[in-house]
């Protein structure tokens, strides 16, 4: 078992898994750095594999479907802050609601391009090598930059004032909302790209695919107290736990299989619970 | 008051035009498509019921969601309450000796379904008041937990013969159906209307009702006047869980009579549609319980003009708009 485990065919599908989780976790961090709640997260993935297989489709090139991708998930997030600052609707309220929105979306516009119910027609993707896969350097490279970018760029530092303390940026003449929709933007971007990988890796998009990702990309997130480049190591962490689940599936070792998907779940409400008021807290200004 | 209709008209207002600009987009006229819409649901005894049943799962997760949010917690995990009562619900159906009368088995299957629910209700207060740990968090996680393991225990112990569907539960706990043709509508109704009824009682006429809305207004406030606001937040959503669990009774009892996967299944997201739509006031939420119900079934009936996930979509831009009618109508009257 241990020989399988520290395969390279193993350590290449903990990657696969993991690459939609990264961008999602980074794109929150980024986003709620700023002072956005993203619950919206759900839909930018969703919107994005919805966009990246049907541009994929249309063009046969999956290079146009991730464009696409990362277009959806900005667009997502340009339409959430727009109703929750410029329009000062609940955040969460926002995220919930395009949440729902992009489940019943995202099949409604199946119906009406596709005539299809719960699938769209062949898309052609990257393959199943990680290392040819562009979206999987975006996510390493992702890793890397958006830790760096926050804690030592002037668009980082102004980005967590907004979060922080949105009063001291408006009293040097910066616009926290400027500020707040760039990062969005920027984190849409991210989330939509992982959002591309779910249906570009799967050549096509089905319904309801991103299955609660976003949410436990964002559960990473506040586990690692906005942190982004704890929240990506999480979000590998819960990318091993789903590769060990299917290979106990494949190697019949008695786990139910109810059970298993559930073990990232109970994670962090086992963190969220030990650890209590003692994590980082939010930043500041979270929601307001 | 006024304020709250000024709201919810100008939301449903906006979400009338969004969709009928969706219409637009699948290439049929607005106004056809809403007429056949009204025409065909009320228009046959069938379809009508189908819209009460809705309604009724649909106004109990509304006052569950409504509760917590009167006391300032966004509780949106209903949907994990739900199916922890139906789970409940059924087994408890189920066990009962066979010829156990309707005086007692419908009581114990409906105490099972509301304490199911408040147990994962009052799990969320708990955690939140004692270890900080945010609601809306705590809320998915144990949703995604709860109908996991409700699958698990199906599979595990209740389902047979390769169907994701338990035994039956005893005749005695059977809700007699209200006779609308045959639809799914059925004597859960009463329950709901009892709530809604219960509801507005406690919110407007007792000293409780004060404090838990003291405590969602401006928690500081209220712990200076003396209120406990830890304590009140988590009988709330003791409360609350219990009123989700309760809608297992239309599901199980009323309908299905039997645990069955994905029973009830959307219906706790949507009372957050339903809570915010009937602006968290009980007998606002039934009435936006019936709207949705209405928007569900009617998306069916017309499904031959346009798909059935344009009002599905709906269910989404109703609370939209709700959410951006709010402040707009907030800022229009101070000034």
């Amino acid at each position: 078992m241990i020989s399988i485990l520290l395969s390279a065919t193993f350590g290449a599908q903990i990657l696969r898994i993991a690459i939609p989780y990264v961008l999602a976790a980074l794109g929150g961090a980024i986003t709620e750095r700023s002072g956005v709640v993203d619950l919206a997260l759900e839909a930018k993935l969703l919107f994005g594999a919805f966009a990246a297989a049907a541009v994929g489709h249309a063009t046969s090139s999956p290079m146009a479907g991730l464009a696409a991708g990362i277009a959806a998930g900005a667009l997502v997030a340009g339409v959430q802050i727009g109703l929750a600052l410029w329009l000062a609707a609940d955040q969460v309220i926002v995220g919930v609601a395009l949440n729902l929105l992009a489940l019943a979306g995202t099949r409604f516009l199946l119906q009406l391009l596709f005539d299809e119910g719960s699938n769209s027609p062949y898309t052609p993707g990257f393959g199943d090598a990680v290392l040819g896969n562009p979206i999987a350097w975006l996510a390493l490279v992702a890793a890397i930059a958006v830790p760096l970018a926050l804690r030592h760029t002037r668009w980082g530092l102004r980005l967590r004032a907004a979060g922080d303390r949105p009063e001291a940026l408006a009293a040097v003449g910066v616009s926290a909302t400027r500020t707040r929709l760039f990062a969005a933007l920027v984190g849409g971007a991210l989330a939509g790209a992982g959002g591309a990988q779910l249906s570009l890796s799967v050549n096509g998009f089905s319904a309801d695919m991103s299955g609660g990702r976003g949410y436990i990309a964002l559960a990473m997130v506040i586990l690692a107290g906005w942190r982004p480049a704890w929240a990506a190591i999480a979000c590998v962490g819960v990318a091993l736990g789903e590769s060990l689940r299917i290979y106990f599936q494949v190697a019949d070792v008695a786990i139910p299989r109810e059970l298993a998907p559930l073990v990232p779940y109970v994670l962090t409400l086992v963190v969220l619970v030990v650890l209590g008021g003692k994590r980082r807290p939010p930043p500041a200004s979270l929601g307001k | 008051m006024r304020r709250e209709v000024a709201t919810v008209g100008i939301a449903l207002l906006a979400a009338l035009a969004i969709g009928s600009a969706l219409i637009l987009v699948a290439g049929r006229s607005p106004g056809h498509v809403w007429f056949a819409m009204l025409a065909r649901t009320l228009g046959d005894p069938y379809l009508f019921g189908q819209i009460l049943y809705k309604a009724t799962g649909l106004a109990l997760t509304g006052l569950a969601v409504a509760l917590a949010l009167d006391a300032g917690l966004f509780n949106i995990g209903a949907e994990g309450q739900l199916t922890a009562g139906v789970l409940a619900c059924a087994v408890v159906g189920q066990a009962l000796p066979a010829g156990t009368p309707a005086i007692l088995a419908i009581p114990a299957c409906t105490l099972a379904a509301a304490l199911a629910g408040a147990a994962i209700g009052v799990t969320i207060g708990a955690l939140r008041v004692t270890r900080g740990a945010h609601e809306v968090i705590t809320s998915i996680m144990l949703n995604a937990i709860v109908v996991g393991v409700a699958l698990w225990i199906g599979n595990a112990v209740l389902f047979r013969g390769g169907a994701t569907r338990g035994g039956a539960i005893v005749a005695g706990a059977e809700l007699p159906p209200l006779g609308l043709a045959g639809s799914a509508a059925n004597a859960s109704i009463v329950i709901a209307a009892l709530c809604v009824g219960g509801m507005w009682w406690l919110r407007a006429r007792t000293t409780w009702g004060a404090a838990w809305r003291a405590v969602g207004r401006d928690p500081a406030a209220a712990r200076s006047v003396g209120i406990g606001v830890g304590r009140v937040q988590i009988l709330a959503m003791l409360g609350s869980g219990a009123l989700a669990g309760l809608a297992a009774t239309n599901f199980v009892l009323g309908h299905k009579h039997a645990f069955e996967e994905g029973l009830g299944r959307g219906t706790g997201l949507l009372g957050i549609s339903a809570a915010l739509l009937g602006r968290l006031h009980p007998l606002g939420v039934a009435l936006a319980a019936i709207l949705l119900g209405f928007l569900s079934v009617g998306g069916l009936a017309v499904n031959d003009l346009v798909p059935k996930e344009l009002t599905e979509m709906l269910q989404g831009v109703v609370l939209l708009s709700v959410a951006v009618a709010v402040p707009w109508v907030r800022r229009r009257w101070a000034q």
